[in-house]
């Protein structure tokens, strides 16, 4: 299953990655593919945005605006009634 | 019996283990130590999962929440996991310096920083708790498959009852109105004349979610409009002969039901295992004022139909 095409805020910052590979670990979707000791981006629609490549990227090479892709929660905050867990 | 419940919202908050340092089977110090989230369903299915096994669980203080969306909140962090390993002694217990974590936990652990705080090293172990024999048995290896998060047919249907219990009461305290009204004679709405919208609530809240894969288009609004559409289009297609102002209702049918349907099946994104922030604020940019423009248009119809035509 795909979700929405060209949406997310994911970025890779090629000049700090070093190929530890500990991205392509993380990700629930596998987004990442490590090719000739550098990461890749081979599936950016897959990306939900969870931001476990991000944390986890000890050479901070990674960004993304992360956070979970709930409704709700957004409607919610829209409503100013603060954080809802899942 | 208690995984039942707690899917059907009951006592959902409470359902905790303290937190701590377990043994499975007969651990030494040699043998890995597992890291999870203290909500009990977690821990029961670790547990259970890990039969035939010797090693550690270390349960940390996640408030009872399960790892992911724990991870997502924040609570299943390196300070909490750092903490739990101090409480524990965890450094007399064992001899190694490797801690296994739930691949979904990364969400929220910084293994780097771990390492820095703890001096214990991370290993991000598979999705799944029943991967875990098989993880354990390859010398601490995962494969692709281990890594990947499913979102099959079954794995959709055990989170239909979360958003349906929250609906139902709606749904209930929406009939007691009815009910009143009736019995106070302001308003004589036949139950009857409610099972379209009854039918709407089933599209978008249970069909959606368990025809996901299978209905066109990419955005959870749009295909349970699609379903809301269809049930209508059925609703009026029966019901026709017998509505003497048959127009103005299967207007307003149209109107009301598909939005309907809509906004409920936006609303399971968050139980998706693959909906992006940005991607759920798109969809609701355009589906939230749609849906409220359509289904008030819809109630606006049902009233001078009602009262005025």
């Amino acid at each position: 299953m795909k979700y929405l095409k060209n949406v997310v805020t994911l970025d890779l910052d090629e000049e700090k990655c070093t190929g530890c590979g500990i991205c392509a670990e993380v990700c629930p979707h596998q987004v990442f593919k490590i090719i000739n000791k550098k990461a890749a981006i081979q599936d950016r629609d897959s990306c939900m945005e969870c931001g476990a490549c991000a944390i986890n990227c000890p050479f901070s090479a990674i960004s993304v605006a992360a956070g979970a892709g709930c409704a709700q929660a957004i409607i919610k905050g829209k409503l100013g009634k603060g954080e809802i867990c899942c | 019996m208690g995984s039942w419940k707690v899917r059907w919202g009951i006592n959902r908050m409470e359902y905790k283990v303290a937190p701590g340092l377990y043994g499975i089977g007969e651990p030494g110090e040699d043998s890995p130590v597992l890291v999870t989230a203290n909500y009990k369903m977690t821990f029961d299915r670790l547990r259970k999962e890990l039969s035939g096994v010797n090693a550690w669980v270390l349960v940390i203080n996640t408030r009872g929440i399960n790892v992911w969306c724990s991870a997502g909140k924040g609570t299943f962090n390196a300070t909490e996991i750092a903490r739990v390993i101090a409480m524990t002694n965890l450094s007399w217990v064992v001899s190694h310096r490797t801690l296994v974590l739930p691949q979904l936990s990364a969400v929220g652990v910084a293994a780097h920083r771990l390492l820095k705080i703890s001096g214990f090293r991370v290993i991000y172990g598979p999705v799944r708790a029943c991967d875990l024999p098989k993880f354990l048995g390859a010398g601490m290896k995962a494969s692709p498959q281990m890594r990947r998060v499913n979102f099959g047919f079954a794995d959709r249907l055990v989170l239909i009852p979360i958003e349906l219990v929250r609906v139902i009461k709606i749904v209930i305290a929406a009939y007691l109105v009815i009910f009143i009204l009736n019995l106070l004679k302001i308003w004589s709405v036949s139950y009857l004349a409610t099972l379209p919208y009854l039918g709407a609530v089933v599209a978008g809240c249970v069909l959606t979610p368990a025809l996901l894969p299978w209905i066109p288009g990419r955005s959870f609004a749009w295909k349970g409009w699609l379903l809301g559409l269809l049930w209508s289009t059925a609703v009026i297609l029966y019901s026709f002969p017998a509505v003497p102002s048959g127009w103005t209702k299967a207007l307003v049918y149209l109107l009301i039901l598909p939005a309907l349907s809509s906004y409920l099946a936006v609303n399971f994104t968050g139980s998706s295992t693959f909906t992006s922030l940005s991607g759920v604020k798109r969809e609701l940019k355009v589906a939230l004022p749609a849906a409220i423009i359509s289904a008030g248009l819809g109630v606006v119809l049902l009233f001078l139909n009602q009262f005025v035509l």
